[in-house]
């Protein structure tokens, strides 16, 4: 099956059939931050995945903004 | 995997819940989840006028849809950071929303450019006055985001932070023993000062994973790409730690950042204190009269540095 993955946009061949919680598992991926879609469908870690499949694994993540205010600016940086 | 609740097919598991949701069960477990921080939190209520800080993310256009879905009425603004084809590609992702779903509820969005005011995009201007570049893009943004508030008129703010962002938060100021910051953690901050807009975080109770799966469900089109500067940011570390922690023990991340807020309604009467708190430290900035510990306030100082900066 075609596996499209993202950061960076590429594209992987995995062989089939396999469950989704299987596939995330080959390619080291965590399932809390990670969402799978069969076409233009959403699913669970449970579903079979087959060699026709069309598979998008979309990261979850994201965020860059500062962890803390500037230390200086406590107050003002709400 | 079927729905836990009308026994189809599901379209989403959640361990952290024990339970597994079709579309439209899960599009109920969000709503309910946004409606349960918005009363317990005292947020905002029907009659009251929302802006929302929208960035082209699935969390922020996710909750733009989610407020106008429950019926509140809620604005948008969006700041155009000046970060190439990363600030384009989320700008026509937040127009699109704001022309189709969101202008057939009557929402409105407005719009403010970086590079208009500061001469500079974000990533010049963090490096004409040399500060890290999110840093210098908090500080503008809270303060675009505060002005247009204020200046508009809006009751209350609303921000995207969800689950994952507080409790990273919340990790990186534990582990550096930041205890200061911990007062401004909750999910609802008072308009404490003449000049300070009251913010809210109504996601605080779902998760990221959640959150991007209600946008695909919902067909909501959002920028997938990571902001470019935020490449290998200690926020993104710590996501990804509780990230494994959570998939290994469902639930973590919930007992981590909702027990901490627990804690905190324990201690303390949060609210007032920090209105007694920020009373007593802040006044109207000399030159934009928005509340500062200083004489001149950050974002001031910020642009007249760059100012000076770009000139020379």
């Amino acid at each position: 099956m075609q596996v499209q993955l993202s950061h960076p946009t590429r594209t992987v061949e995995v062989k089939g059939p396999k469950k989704v919680k299987e596939l995330l598992r080959e390619l080291n991926l965590v399932v809390e931050a990670h969402l799978v879609i069969k076409g233009d469908d959403l699913v669970t870690e449970d579903e079979m995945l087959h060699d026709k499949d069309q598979i998008e694994i979309r990261p979850v993540i994201s965020g860059g903004s500062p962890l803390t205010p500037h230390p200086l600016r406590l107050t003002d940086s709400r | 995997m079927n729905c836990t609740k009308c026994k189809i097919k599901a379209v989403i598991g959640l361990p952290r819940h024990n339970a597994a949701f079709c579309k439209s069960c899960f599009n109920g477990f969000v709503h309910d989840q946004v409606a349960r921080a918005v009363k317990s939190e005292k947020m905002f209520g029907k009659d009251d006028r929302i802006l929302v800080a929208v960035s082209g993310g699935k969390d922020s256009l996710a909750l733009w849809d989610i407020l106008l879905k429950l019926g509140y009425k809620a604005d948008a603004l969006y700041v155009n950071l000046g970060i190439g084809a990363y600030s384009e590609q989320s700008l026509a992702k937040v127009t699109k929303f704001a022309e189709a779903p969101a202008a057939s509820h009557g929402a409105t969005l407005h719009l403010h450019k970086v590079e208009q005011e500061a001469g500079a995009g974000i990533k010049e201007l963090a490096q004409l006055i040399h500060r890290p570049t999110c840093s210098t893009c908090g500080t503008i943004k809270r303060y675009q985001f505060n002005r247009v508030a204020i200046e508009e008129r809006y009751d209350v703010m609303a921000t995207g932070h969800n689950l994952d962002d507080e409790a990273a938060r919340l990790l990186g100021n534990v582990l550096h023993w930041q205890e200061e910051y911990l007062d401004k953690q909750g999910p609802s901050l008072p308009a404490s000062v003449e000049g300070f807009a009251k913010k809210v975080k109504p996601l605080y109770r779902l998760s990221e994973r959640e959150l991007a799966a209600y946008a695909v469900l919902n067909r909501i089109d959002y920028i997938v790409e990571e902001c470019p500067m935020a490449k290998g940011s200690k926020m993104l570390q710590y996501k990804e730690v509780l990230n494994r922690l959570e998939t290994e023990s469902p639930g973590t991340k919930q007992t981590f950042y909702w027990g901490f807020l627990e804690k905190q309604s324990k201690k303390q009467p949060t609210a007032t204190t920090m209105i007694e708190k920020d009373r007593a430290v802040l006044h109207p900035c000399t030159s934009c009269h928005q509340p500062t510990t200083a004489e001149v306030c950050s974002y001031c100082k910020m642009m007249a540095r760059a100012k000076t900066a770009v000139s020379s």
